[in-house]
Order: structure tokens, then C-alpha cells, then sequence
């Protein structure tokens, strides 16, 4: 039992010793600052540039990034679309899975460029081999699409006065070669040699020690599985992702796996304390993460530790703690360490099941997406914490009664506006969604019978879950929700594209709009925002929001559900 | 627009190309040195293949050590967890169930040391481990079904069971029930 705490603290303390050094070199990589794997890809970043015809150091302003990122994006919608709806005759298909409905193929194809990877449909019988290579290939530039965005944010900080914010190709183009890539074969490669498929053999057949004919879904999956960690994607290979044996087989594969949920997201803020060279910023904004990432954590592990009252009652011991949805080989603390981890992220890969989480765990996991900003996904995570950064200037600078300034630039009505409006998107498309769907149900509880697999308060929070995960670009789900229909596919489609692409487009906005002011050299009087009573702030607004725009739909789910478990 | 749409196809098109290709390849390339090529390491007895040594299969014999519940039939090509929830009154039923079954099958078992991994199904529905004392719980019935030892029983259960120095102790089910028919 120790060891497994053990193993939760060597995860932590391992991501974070491999981000700082990795956070030092994404911040080269986007200044164009030299590094030591310069000589193997400078000359793939040529080829690259050659083959899109792109002049990667054209300089674009905060408007035109915008427009080659959606129109990038759009264009890999009409692909995927193209794709999945197609794939049951294309080539690479040797178990004769069928092509997607259009309504799934939408939801999927949403789904994977937004980084989300929700998954209506089940690795193993949902796509062929094709599809699963086409997916992953999202997996990759949705990723970068999202880091490109954050480079662009960063880029803006920094500049004194400017529209120049380098280009976005370049940005992109790297972060797919330089920093996704060379992770994502390192881990591969382990994957595979414990034990992980990559084959494109379809399914094999063998007949069990007991006599029972068993079929066995391969694939070429240790390579998706690597980049499903490392982009913050999520979408697992097989149905059960990495619960299941093939696609996380021991004790080791898993401290790999989820040290890469975290490793990018942590050092993108190191990153950004390289590029501005305000190491001491980003020690603060790690800080104020960590510590809200803890919170959920330390709780999660305690109550999957502690096992399933309601199983204590009939007499059995649970020296291992609630295993319903668990794996023997991870035990119960690894797996509340991944469900906390992996909702904190955008990543929502899981290597256990969430809808069988004791209550308070649950809803730890739909808090840390609920805020998505402890750490949150790649690149994307730290634009919904920019966002929070504003608003804590704002009233920071309201509350000492000066013009709040950022970094040398003067916040005003424009920028705030951007900024609210964003920080209410996310809460008003989890709860109007949600609203619409508990409305629905409860109309006709009958003809909507099989959506929910649980009764009572986890019926709810089954819902509630589903939503927040597409608007936190997440991609977990209580799985126990029947959501390969149209109305889960469409309106969850929607959510994703809107939380999204608004929060990108919101903080590039906003940081283009202030690079474009006069800079204010630092006072006396001016904010510090590298200081430990600012990271309280930005904190105590986190908090605050999240607390005010949550507690009542989190106390109809998993508060009243803990309450029913554990009275008496 | 042209500036952007032409650049951002031809981009898409080429990260098809690496992605798909190259970077699948690669790792296919890998995978070949890779002690089962990467194509998932079988368990043979008498030459002929039993089962994925990661994937765990359905025990349901008095003879053999159990599995743990599964959701999926231990079906191999369509993994899937219960997803119950912890207060759902019909899955604790269930549970109630498999305890009662388990303590006809092991008449000499006291319910506190039922281990609970054996009434709990997995995440995936094809766990390949139990606890080891959720094998040794298991003994006694299986002693009776094959009238050997239970000493001898217990000592194979030594002999597989894993213990790691970080992670959980365990033993896999099938390797175990292998062994087992080997027994004399």
C-alpha cells in the first residue's frame, strides 16, 4: 500500500525533473535559439516548409495566425470527414470494420482536430487500420495546432511593440517535428517492447486453456498510443484505452505513460519563462498549478484507496481499495493519480474507468476539467490560465485603484471584455448542455432509457460529465453513458468546435491587442505579477469562478451521490 | 483566402505522408526486433497457442484459478469496463451475488477474505492478474477439484506470483493455471 503512494510521489517528482529541461528547449525551439538536435531537424523543417510552400519566416500579426490556424483546421474537418465515413472499403481494413454514420463521423471528426478525442465509437470495431492511422495523424497536428497558438501568445508577451509574431507554419511545423515527434518514438519504442502491438495483422484467433474460441484485436498501436500521451489527446487504440492490457501492459509502461500527460503541458510554462526570461513568472504560475492539482489529487487517491463503502457493508476487506473499473497491475492510487491527471490535462486517455470512481473522485475529475488551466492541454492549457492571469490583473489593479498593467502593457475595456466573455463560455457550455440533456430526460425517462447506465444522482453526473469533458476539450467520459446517438454526437460535436476554437481565438486576441500598445516601463507602483501574493490572487479567481459557476450542478451529481454512499 | 487554403493542403497532405507513413513505418521497423515482433506475445502448450500472456481469458471451472469478473465476456476483440457506478443499488446486488456464488464454490472461505478484486470487475474486461491473495483464497477448492496437495498449489503460487519492488503484488491468472495442468 506504501508503494503505491511511493509510486504516485516518483511519477510527480519525475514529470516534474523532465519538464524543466524540456520546457528550456521548447523556449529555444520557438525563439529559433540553437539546440543539440539541430543537425537532424533543421533539414525535416526544410523539407516541411518545401513541400507546403511555406516561407517559414514571413511574419504575420495575431489576425492572419488566426486565419491560417482555422483554415488549417477546417481543411483537416473535410478530410477527416471524407475519411471516416469512407474508410470501410479504403485499404488497411482487415477485419471489415464498417465506415462511420454521418452523425459519429462529425462528432469524431470535431473530436479529433480539437484535441479533444471523445470517442462515441470502440477502437476495435469503430475504424480500420486506416482510420486509426488517419486519427492519429490528428493526434499529431491538432496538437501542434493548439502549441503554435500558445507560441504565438507567448511571442506577443514578449515583444515591446509589435506586429510581427513570427510565423504560424514555423511554429506549427516544429512543434510537430521537434517536440512531438522525437518524444513520441522514445515512447513508442518502450511501448512495443513491453509487450504493445504494431503490427498491421488483423485479428487472431485461439482457442483458450478452457476450450473457449477467442478472438484477439491488434493493430498498429504502440505508435498512436505514444502521441495519444504525449499531445494531450487521449483516444485510446482499443475501447477500454489504457485500462486495457495491450495498451498499457505493467506497472512501468504506466509511470511512462502518465508521466507523459503531464510533461508537455508542465513544460510549456517553463517554456515561457525561457522566452520572456522571466524565470521567476513562471515559477509562480507552476506554483499556483501544482498546488491546485494537488488538491484534487491527494483526496482522489485517498477515497479510491479507501474502497466502495457500499461493497465494506457486505463484509468483504478492500485492502486494495475500490476496484470496480481498476486494474490489478496499477492498483487503486496509480489509477486516481491517472484519473487526476488526465482531467487536469485535456488529455482523458484513462487507465481505469471513471464511472465506476467513488463519488468524490468523479468529481475531482470533472473539477480539474471544469477549471482546465492546472496545467491543462498542450499549448491550450496555459491560454485558458492567460485568461485568468487578465482577469486577476484587472481586479488586482481595481482593487489599489491604478490602471492594471500586464507586463508593461495597459489592460482595458477590449481585452477585459475578451476576457470575460471566454471565462464564461466554458461553465455556460457545460450547464446549458447539460440542462438540455437532464430536460430531456426527465421528459420521457423511458424513450431516453438507455443513455444513462447508472439511476439516481450518477445518472446525472453522467451527463454532467460527458459535457464537460467535450467543452474542456477532454475527451474521458463516463463510458457508461449510451453516446453513440445523434443528439450526444451533434450537440457535444458543437461544444468541442466552440471550446475550441473561442478560447484560442480569445487570449490571441487579447495578448496581439496588448502587443500592439505602447509599452509602460515598470514603476515602483506597478503590479508584480512574479510574486507569491499574485499567484494567491490568480488562485482565490480560479477558485472563485469555478466555485460559483459549478457547485450547485456538482452538488445535484457527485455531492449528493457521496452523501447517499457514505451516510450511516 | 488562396494563401491560406494552398499551404494548409499541402502541409495536411505531407503530414500524411510522415505520419502515417514514416513515423508508422519507423516504429513498425522497431517493433520486428522487438521480442514477439510486435504482434503480442502468445503462451503455447504442446505447440499449440493458448492465449495472449497480457490478456487475460475466461476461468470459469472449479479446476482452475479465477479470473476477475468481467464486463466483456473476456472478450479480446471488444474490451469495456462495467462502468457502474459505486451506489448503483443493481451493481451492488451483483456484487452481493458474486460473493454468495464464490462462497458456494469455496465452502471453507470466510467472507472477510474474499479478496475484492474477485468480485469487482476490471477496466478493461480482460485483467490478466489477481492479488495473490486472491489466489490463495482460491486453494482449498482447488486442491479438492484435483485432488492434490494444497501445500503444492501454494508453492506454485509462489513461484509466479510478482512481486515488484514498486506497484502492486500479483500473479497472472493464465501463467498460473498453465503451471497448473502441468502439475502432477
Amino acid at each position: 500500500m506504501n508503494t503505491e503512494i511511493f509510486g504516485v510521489m516518483l511519477m510527480i517528482l519525475l514529470t516534474v525533473l523532465l519538464a524543466i529541461p524540456l520546457g528550456s528547449y521548447i523556449g529555444k525551439v520557438y525563439s529559433g535559439d540553437r539546440t543539440w538536435l539541430d543537425p537532424v531537424f533543421a533539414p525535416l523543417d526544410r523539407l516541411f516548409c518545401k513541400a507546403g510552400g511555406i516561407n517559414p519566416d514571413k511574419e504575420m500579426n495575431w489576425k492572419q495566425h488566426l486565419l491560417a490556424l482555422l483554415t488549417i483546421n477546417f481543411i483537416w474537418f473535410i478530410f477527416s470527414m471524407l475519411l471516416l465515413m469512407n474508410m470501410g472499403w479504403l485499404p488497411l481494413n482487415p477485419d471489415a470494420n464498417p465506415s462511420m454514420s454521418a452523425d459519429l463521423a462529425f462528432n469524431t471528426s470535431i473530436s479529433f482536430i480539437s484535441n479533444t478525442n471523445l470517442q462515441h465509437y470502440s477502437g476495435e470495431s469503430g475504424v480500420s487500420y486506416l482510420g486509426q492511422l488517419v486519427l492519429m495523424l490528428f493526434q499529431f497536428i491538432s496538437a501542434a495546432a493548439g502549441m503554435a497558438a500558445c507560441a504565438v501568445v507567448f511571442k506577443a508577451m514578449k515583444e515591446k511593440h509589435a506586429g510581427k509574431l513570427g510565423n504560424f507554419y514555423n511554429y506549427f511545423i516544429k512543434s510537430c517535428t521537434r517536440i512531438l515527434l522525437p518524444i513520441s518514438i522514445v515512447v513508442a519504442i518502450i511501448l512495443v517492447f513491453n509487450g504493445t502491438p504494431m503490427t498491421f495483422k488483423g485479428k487472431d484467433r485461439f482457442i483458450s486453456l478452457q476450450g473457449d474460441t477467442v478472438q484477439v484485436s491488434r493493430g498498429p498501436a504502440a505508435a498512436m498510443i505514444a502521441i495519444k500521451q504525449v499531445g494531450t489527446n487521449g483516444g485510446g487504440y482499443f475501447g477500454a484505452n489504457s485500462a486495457h492490457p495491450l495498451e498499457n501492459p505493467n506497472y512501468f509502461t504506466n509511470i511512462v505513460e502518465d508521466v507523459c500527460i503531464l510533461l508537455i503541458p508542465i513544460a510549456m510554462i517553463f517554456a515561457l519563462g525561457y522566452i520572456l526570461k522571466r524565470k521567476k513568472f513562471a515559477w509562480m504560475i507552476f506554483a499556483v498549478m501544482m498546488v491546485g492539482f494537488l488538491l484534487l489529487l491527494i483526496p482522489a487517491v485517498y477515497y479510491e484507496m479507501k474502497g466502495n463503502p457500499g461493497i465494506g457493508k457486505m463484509g468483504i476487506t478492500q485492502p486494495l481499495g475500490s476496484m470496480e473499473g481498476k486494474e490489478v497491475r496499477f492498483g487503486s492510487a496509480a489509477s486516481a493519480y491517472w484519473g487526476i491527471s488526465t482531467t487536469v490535462t485535456s488529455n482523458g486517455s484513462v487507465n481505469a474507468m471513471h464511472d465506476s470512481f467513488t463519488p468524490l473522485t468523479g468529481m475531482f475529475a470533472m473539477l480539474g476539467m471544469m477549471i482546465n488551466s492546472f496545467f491543462g492541454g498542450v499549448g491550450v492549457g496555459f491560454l485558458n490560465f492567460y485568461i485568468f492571469i487578465i482577469i486577476a490583473v484587472f481586479i488586482s489593479g481595481l482593487m489599489v485603484g491604478r490602471t492594471p498593467e500586464f507586463l508593461g502593457k495597459k489592460i482595458e475595456a477590449k481585452e477585459m471584455k475578451i476576457a470575460a466573455i471566454i471565462a464564461l463560455l466554458h461553465p455556460f457550455l457545460i450547464l446549458a448542455g447539460t440542462a438540455i440533456a437532464a430536460h430531456l430526460y426527465a421528459g420521457n425517462p423511458t424513450a431516453y432509457a438507455s443513455w444513462l447506465n447508472n439511476p439516481g444522482n450518477h445518472g446525472f453526473s453522467e451527463m454532467l460529465y460527458e459535457f464537460t469533458s467535450s467543452s474542456a476539450n477532454n475527451g474521458s467520459g463516463f463510458e457508461g453513458l449510451g453516446d453513440n446517438t445523434a443528439f450526444w454526437n451533434i450537440s457535444c460535436g458543437i461544444v468541442m468546435l466552440l471550446a475550441r476554437f473561442l478560447p484560442i481565438i480569445g487570449p490571441v486576441a487579447i495578448a496581439g491587442s496588448l502587443a500592439a500598445k505602447k509599452y509602460v516601463p515598470e514603476t515602483v507602483g506597478t503590479l508584480q505579477t512574479d510574486t507569491s501574493t499574485f499567484g494567491i490572487m490568480v488562485f482565490a479567481v480560479i477558485l472563485i469562478i469555478a466555485a460559483l459557476s459549478f457547485f450547485p450542478a456538482l452538488s445535484l451529481g457527485p455531492i449528493a451521490e457521496y452523501f447517499s454512499l457514505y451516510r450511516s | 483566402m488562396k494563401q491560406y487554403i494552398l499551404p494548409a493542403i499541402r502541409i495536411t497532405f505531407f503530414c500524411f505522408i510522415f505520419f502515417c507513413g514514416a513515423y508508422s513505418l519507423l516504429i513498425l521497423g522497431i517493433a520486428q526486433i522487438a521480442p514477439d515482433k510486435g504482434e503480442g506475445q502468445t503462451l503455447a502448450v504442446n505447440n499449440k497457442i493458448i492465449g495472449y500472456a497480457l490478456e487475460g481469458q475466461s476461468f470459469t471451472k472449479d479446476k482452475y484459478f479465477n479470473g476477475r469478473p468481467s464486463a466483456a465476456g473476456y472478450n479480446a476483440a471488444g474490451s469495456s469496463g462495467s462502468n457502474k457506478g459505486p451506489s448503483n443499488p443493481e451493481y451492488l446486488k451483483d456484487v452481493q451475488n458474486r460473493i454468495d456464488s464464490f462462497l458456494v464454490h469455496n465452502p471453507n472461505v470466510k467472507k472477510e477474505n474474499i479478496a475484492s478484486d474477485l468480485v469487482t470487475a476490471s477496466g478493461s474486461g480482460l485483467d490478466p492478474d489477481i492479488s495473490i491473495e486472491a489466489a490463495i483464497v482460491q486453494v482449498g477448492r482447488i486442491a479438492k477439484a484435483r485432488n492434490i496437495g494444497v501445500e503444492k498449489i501454494r508453492s506454485l503460487i509462489d513461484t509466479h506470483a510478482e512481486r515488484p519492488f514498486l506497484g502492486i503484488e500479483k500473479v497472472n491468472v493464465l501463467k498460473l493455471n498453465i503451471a497448473l495442468d502441468q502439475l502432477k
